[in-house]
């Protein structure tokens, strides 16, 4: 029965667990909807998205995901049909509140895709374990204890080793193994102490077992297929999402493969799920990891893991891994097709009814943000850390591996990494961290043998540490033989990049490239068409690898290259992917071949279908120089390439690509030069007479310590050409300044550091289109956090809401100027510092940095003006002019709403990672509250951020000396609003001198009960707002403590005064707020 | 690790190294898509006079265990992969794939871009190859030119049993009694039987329909098989006088022999079905199954007898992939219910065949 129109849920900001994969998956839904005539309703909070683009879904909310959100959205559009698998974790909780509330059958909304009964058999633990009991399927034995006694008996019943979880504990504390029962009641003890209701669960332990998932599909005709089955290169005990992962597995008997298969497609089709679902087993290798008793002849044993019944990370790993597009068919099967009636975009020929055979290896490496957290707790286990993800395609193992690892863009750092300390006897971290691919790859190199290592790393199959060997054993031929034809093609066929043949054999990466050249070692582009070439396939997707037969042979017509953005970390969002995806849409629709290049398998970007081409491909020089070549032929044409979208990633290969002679459309390598050459850039300003804060551009701590002292402390440190404030610090002292300027240096990489004079005001950001002679500024933003803040992490306000006409007017000309002055085609993101000045005072506007491409802010500033921004820029940079295309120079005309980002932290997963808000950026997604008020805007991105205070709540108050006097005005409004009060010491007596009641708690931990953690821990407190100096004072040691444990109990802390004020502004004047569709507010 | 070539009638040599036998061998070049099963596939009769080529690119990764073997030896005359395993990681393992190639003399070849020839037999259909460690790429294609056409041998006389045998369950013990002609049977066949308490006694291919008819079969079964089935007249002949004695059941060459000997006739495909993802529609159900083939030629029905109808199509190409009897128990299947490699959704197939004989026997076991 097909829906007349169907709600989709889409996942809300990115964060560690729930990242670009759904907006793959809604984006996908959407397109197939209007393919089925069906009318998409789309609700999602994540402006940064491309599913909230106005044309993709026929109406687009973006407002909070809450329930009464959503029965007002479905009071007005009474959608035929629910969509809730399609928006992660997120998505299904909101259904099923919306069914538990009554709402779906008050509307007569039907459920589509996963029944709610599946959605309860899946989740809850007790009706999981009789689904599987009733097929048949082996459960984990595992039983809920309260006193030791039950443990006992339990790891009696379950047989040893067992694991102890202890309930709601955060990071998984207090918690174990046990392998004898002494063991088992000191783990038991400790655990049921560290669970707040003495509860844990007593857990067969699967220490050793593999890790193998399915993702499958069934239509409501009961027909049901896998797409891809996949392995973890990490044994059971990491999350999924944390693991290093292989598609198709590897080490997999036909056997074992079809018993697995079968085993999740009986799973999905008792579920009774129309739709995707993902099914995660574990399985034994071998008899010693087990209690496996069964003779040889019988199957392995294995256990079903877990269930998620809805499109998940995996899938879209999966639809990546073989050219299926799961969510696509899913969102066809929710409106009634069966599997056999939809087409196979990738063949067109066959159909949606059978089964991917891949004929290469994928290999999945998550990206962890330790780069940027590096006090945080590295060790890797059943809470997801990753940010994002790298994938990468060849026809062996140990290639795919080398390319996933250069696509991750840590530092620069390939598989022969390691760790200076790991030279010099230091024991090899082979647990499970982010860093043990690279510990298995040292301990190699030091040949220790293959079974130690498996049995070190609790599981690592021998198959993969083989194969890392072999990686070892290519890099000694490199160092020892003489470099040849024949041992550079081997080479080449195990993934070595130029880069690391160079590093070995003493060359340097152009020689190497030189020499491929000379002997015609050039890579081949193959096509992932789901069939191995079964079927003559139209899909353009391809990867590279040493073979003989070339499939990307050129096309004719003109193209243009995109430079992807890689995989999400901090500091290089979707929003980047966004605004790629947009680039290919604008060469298309300007009739260019559009050809993207990406290493991310979670995007948008890398759907086959965004570009003419897709290159599933590292973002390194090597790569896209390599396809620039193949794209070319061999004629002398040659595309040229667009660095402005992918974020640092892209404009990092600005330098590289001109340097090789090859052409870049948009802002000239020069102007990224002067944009970002402190020295280049300050003549620039002094030639235009623009002010900046006074600084220097320095290569030692010498010239540090003389500018800093010239221009005087507080000053802001940061190394240049780098992304998101890593390593940025504002530096109050002397002492300070030499430890921030080495770890700067670190980052840097031997380019310079800045060091600027830090002016403390309201910061401002603008993003403008330049065609060369006129200047678009769609909109001005402001912060609601003042300078100091990373603008990543700072709520940002559209249309300002504090600059007089006149600062508005400097912006905007300033704007011009630099923008102009730099020659800058494209998209230009310039950040001011605005600072208070008295009246009849000029105003007071300084520029803080200029980065010519595109921001962060695009896809946002892009959907709340109604400006296409990036289909102007691109249009821009292929010659067409603005005013032909209807736009003025400057400032477009303001819209009638006010729009409100805000930050989004996956805090509470980063044990150990301390949350206050400073000049480097923390938070992994964004939120956007849209309404016809400020405070209206304020509250929606509060709620939709879950940093919204709840009335009459009470409140944790820490607040350091030097934000005392700011904080008064703050503090009596909280208390007049009615909100209990609680307080440390300093703060409780600044309170009750405001002749306020508060309860004065303790920040000494060792001392007496109940102390600050205590009160957050125990639910007493439900929202804090601490502040703190810097890094270095005492008053932001304390706080970590209170900041973490808020993080972990999830409650909102605010570590800015001003967003504290924001919040309680926005609280204390509620007004209603409306719930329309984009267009109704832009509009 | 010595020097192979693969060479291709079309003239295209492929370059690699050698992972098996030394030695020369040639045959019908066809390549199947499954990512798991090698070793299933290797000792798969069907393959008889082919050299196989597997599109997954990793083979060999957990080794070779005679216990999953589908008949006594290595069928296809060569192997040719992208890359054949030096360490295997698998408990059931017990040699390399090297080793067990190399053991059995079947000569293999890795380091081919197997994609590159995949793609090449799917544009131009399948054709003669050769691997060699000893010739070159000249010799090797002389060689080729005088090699006998594939389709003009008959191979199931070189893989069928010469003798009578019984499996597992004597006759007399089992719940039914199942006459087996086997043309190339897979021994997963056999094992689906057996589990069904089912006793099977093996014959011959050119067996005569009386001989097989006095061992009063409950059910009879017509096995898979290499070739063309144009080229066996005689079994079709046989077989056209034991339908409709007892229950049949037709698996790939056997469904090719049933519908010839209904009136039907087959035509050789352009490069095969081999693979564990073919999805099958079963036209009176309309249910969608994936199922394990492996088969060169496909049945074409135009000339079927009326009694006849087709109950299961492919529907990747539409091609026949069943037909059944519309009021005697019969039915055949193009594909491989018994799996091994590949999917096994279609194990029901032995299920609705000894209901098939159940309800001929009214129930009542032998």
């Amino acid at each position: 029965m097909k829906p007349a129109s169907v709600l989709i849920i889409g996942s809300g900001p990115i964060i560690i667990g729930q990242a670009a994969e759904f907006d793959y998956a809604g984006t996908q839904a959407c397109k197939a909807m209007r393919e089925e005539g069906v009318r998409s309703i789309l609700v999602n909070s994540n402006p940064a998205t491309i599913m909230t683009d106005l044309d993709v879904a026929d109406a687009v909310y973006v407002e909070p995901l809450t329930v009464p959100v959503l029965e007002r959205i479905i009071a007005r559009e009474r959608p035929e049909g629910l969509l809730p698998t399609l928006g992660g974790q997120t998505g299904l909780n909101l259904a099923v509140e919306l069914a538990k509330a009554g709402i779906l059958e008050k509307y007569n909304v039907r459920l589509l895709g996963t029944p709610l009964e599946a959605i309860r058999r899946a989740e809850d633990r007790e009706l999981f374990r009789d689904m599987l009991a009733k097929l048949g399927e082996p459960v984990l034995e595992s039983e809920i204890c309260v006193t030791l006694d039950e443990c006992v008996a339990a790891a009696e019943t379950i047989g040893l080793p067992v694991v102890i979880r202890p309930a709601y504990t955060l990071g998984g504390t207090g918690g174990g193994m046990a392998f004898t029962m002494e063991q088992l009641r000191t783990v038991a003890a400790s655990g049921l102490a560290a669970s707040p209701i003495t509860q844990v669960l007593v857990e067969k332990n699967l220490l050793g077992w593999k890790e193998v998932e399915y993702e499958v599909m069934r239509d409501g005709g009961g027909n049901c297929i896998t797409i891809c089955n996949m392995e973890n290169f990490d044994p059971m005990g990491v999350h999924t999402g944390d693991s290093i992962v292989v598609a198709p597995s590897q080490t997999l008997s036909d056997k074992d493969y079809q018993m697995l298969r079968s085993a999740a497609l009986r799973i999905i089709d008792e579920l009774g799920i129309e739709g995707g679902c993902n099914v995660q087993f574990s399985l034994a290798p071998r008899k010693d990891v087990c209690d496996w008793q069964g003779d040889p002849d019988e199957p392995l044993p294995y256990y079903v893991i877990e269930v998620n019944p809805r499109v998940s990370r995996s899938s879209a790993l999966a639809s990546k891994a073989t050219g299926y597009p799961i969510a696509r068919v899913a969102a066809k099967i929710a409106c009634g097709k069966r599997l056999h009636e939809i087409p196979n975009a990738v063949t067109q020929k066959t159909t949606a009814a059978f089964e991917p055979a891949l004929d290469y290896c994928v290999v999945k490496i998550p990206r962890w943000p330790f780069d940027k957290f590096a006090l945080g707790d590295r060790t890797l286990g059943t809470q997801m850390k990753a940010t994002g993800e790298v994938m990468a395609i060849d026809r062996s193992f140990e290639a795919a591996l080398n390319k996933a690892v250069r696509s991750l863009e840590v530092g620069g750092r390939t598989l022969l990494w390691e760790k200076p300390e790991w030279r010099t006897g230091a024991p090899l971290p082979l647990h499970a961290t982010d860093e043990r691919l690279w510990a298995l790859m040292a301990a190699l190199r030091q040949d220790v043998e293959t079974m130690d290592l498996a049995h070190q790393t609790n599981g690592v199959d021998p198959w993969f540490i083989e194969r890392l060997r072999n990686i070892v054993a290519m890099e000694k031929r490199l160092l020892t033989e003489p470099l040849h034809p024949d041992l550079l093609r081997a080479a080449k066929r195990d993934g070595f990049s130029d880069e690391m043949v160079g590093q070995l054999a003493d060359r340097l990466p152009e020689q190497i490239r030189a020499l491929r050249h000379e002997w015609d070692i050039r890579p081949v582009y193959k096509m992932v068409d789901t069939c191995a070439a079964e079927f003559d396939a139209a899909t353009p997707y391809f990867y590279s690898t040493y073979e003989t037969e070339n499939e990307a042979t050129p096309e004719s017509g003109a193209g243009a290259v995109v430079i992807g953005s890689g995989p999400i970390r901090i500091g290089q969002g979707i929003e980047f992917d966004y605004a790629s995806v947009h680039a290919a849409w604008a060469l298309q629709s300007a009739g260019l071949r559009s050809i993207m290049v990406n290493s991310n398998p979670e995007t948008v970007s890398t759907d086959f279908d965004t570009s003419d081409r897709l290159y599933f491909e590292p973002l390194d020089e090597e790569s896209v120089r390599d396809i620039i070549e193949n794209e070319g032929g061999d004629g002398d044409e040659l595309p040229a390439s667009i660095v402005q979208f992918g974020g640092q990633t892209a404009i990092n290969l600005a330098g590289p690509l001109r340097r090789a002679g090859l052409p870049i459309i948009g802002s000239s390598a020069e102007s990224i030069d002067t944009a970002e050459d402190r020295r280049l850039f300050e003549r620039f300003l002094q030639d235009l007479g623009i002010p900046q804060p006074p600084g220097a551009a320095i290569t030692d701590i010498e010239e540090a310590m003389k500018t800093a002292q010239a221009i005087g402390y507080p000053v802001l440190v940061r190394p240049s050409y780098v992304l998101g404030g890593r390593a940025m610090e504002i530096v109050q002292n002397a002492t300070e300044l030499v430890t921030f300027v080495a770890a700067a240096a670190e980052v840097a990489q031997g380019k310079p550091i800045l060091i600027d004079k830090f002016l403390e005001g309201s910061e401002v950001e603008v993003d403008a289109i330049c065609d060369g002679e006129t200047v678009l500024i769609p909109g001005i933003m402001e912060h609601i956090e003042r300078a100091g803040v990373h603008s990543g992490d700072s709520m940002a306000v559209y249309p300002p809401v504090h600059l007089d006409a006149e600062e508005r007017q400097t912006i905007v000309d300033y704007t011009r100027r630099i923008v102009l002055g730099l020659g800058a085609i494209g998209l230009t993101n310039i950040q001011y510092v605005v600072l208070p000045r008295k009246e009849g005072e000029p105003a007071r506007v300084f520029v803080l940095e200029v980065n010519p491409r595109a921001s962060r802010t695009v896809p946002f500033l892009s959907k709340v003006t109604g400006v296409p921004m990036v289909q102007l820029a691109v249009s821009a940079m292929l010659g067409r002019k603005l005013k032909d295309q209807g736009y003025p120079d400057g400032a477009w005309p303001e819209r009638n709403l006010v729009a409100v980002k805000a930050p989004v932290f996956s805090m509470s997963k980063l044990t150990g990672v301390d949350t206050y808000l400073g000049p480097e950026m923390k938070s992994t997604g964004e939120v956007m509250g849209i309404d016809r008020t400020f405070e209206a805007a304020v509250a929606k991105a509060l709620i939709a951020s879950d940093m919204a205070l709840k009335p009459n709540a009470a409140i944790l108050l820490s607040i350091s000396d030097r934000t005392k006097a700011d904080a008064l005005p703050l503090v009596r409004q909280l208390g007049e609003a009615g909100y209990r009060l609680y307080a440390t010491e300093g703060t409780s007596k600044m309170i009750e001198a405001l002749g306020l009641q508060v309860a004065s708690v303790t920040k000494v931990l060792s001392g007496s009960h109940p102390n600050v953690v205590d009160v957050i821990m125990e639910g007493t407190v439900q929202g804090v707002i601490n502040t703190s100096e810097n890094r270095y004072t005492g008053s932001l040691r304390d706080g970590f403590h209170i900041r973490r444990a808020a993080a972990e109990k999830r409650i909102p802390c605010f570590t800015s005064i001003d967003t504290a004020r924001a919040a309680i502004q926005a609280l204390a004047n509620p007004s209603e707020y409306e719930v329309l569709t984009l267009r109704e507010y832009v509009e | 690790m010595s020097e192979a070539l693969l060479v291709l009638a079309d003239g295209s040599v492929f370059p690699g190294q050698s992972v098996g036998a030394q030695g020369t061998a040639a045959g019908e070049v066809v390549f199947n898509t499954s990512m798991t099963g090698y070793q299933e596939m290797l000792t798969d009769p069907s393959y008889a006079g082919q050299l196989l080529t597997l599109t997954y690119p990793l083979i060999g990764n957990y080794g070779t265990d005679e216990r999953v073997e589908e008949s006594a030896r290595i069928q296809p005359a060569g192997l040719i992969v992208r890359e054949a395993a030096v360490v295997p990681s698998h408990i059931r393992s017990h040699h390399t794939l090297r080793e067990y190639l190399a053991e059995r003399g079947v000569v293999a070849i890795e380091g081919v871009d197997t994609r590159a020839v995949t793609r090449r037999i799917r544009q131009h259909g399948v054709m003669p190859g050769t691997i060699t460690t000893t010739e070159t790429a000249e010799e090797a294609l002389a060689r080729l030119r005088n090699l006998a056409d594939y389709d003009g041998v008959n191979w199931v006389e070189t893989v069928t049993t010469d003798r009578v045998f019984d499996w597992a369950i004597p006759l007399g013990e089992g719940r039914y009694r199942v006459a087996l002609l086997d043309g190339g049977v897979k021994r997963n066949i056999m094992r689906s039987l057996e589990s069904r308490r089912c006793s099977v006694r093996v014959f011959p291919a050119e067996t005569p329909a009386e001989d097989l008819l006095r061992m009063h079969p409950d059910g009879i079964v017509l096995s898979p098989g290499p070739g063309d089935p144009r080229l066996l007249d005689g079994m079709v002949g046989e077989v056209g006088k034991l339908i409709g004695k007892a229950p049949v059941l037709g698996i790939c060459l056997g469904h090719q022999v049933a519908a010839r000997a209904l009136g039907a006739g087959t035509f050789k495909l352009p490069f095969g079905h081999r693979g564990g993802n073919h999805p099958v529609q079963d036209s009176v159900t309309g249910h969608v199954t994936i199922t394990a083939q492996n088969h060169g030629y496909a049945v074409d029905p135009d000339h079927l007898d009326p009694a006849a109808y087709v109950s299961h199509i492919n529907l990747n190409d539409q091609t026949v992939e069943g037909i059944a009897l519309k009021t005697e128990p019969l039915m055949t299947i193009q594909y491989h219910s018994e799996a091994c490699p590949g999917p096994l959704d279609n194990a029901y197939i032995f299920d609705r065949f000894v209901e098939m004989i159940a309800t001929v026997r009214g129930g009542v076991s032998a």
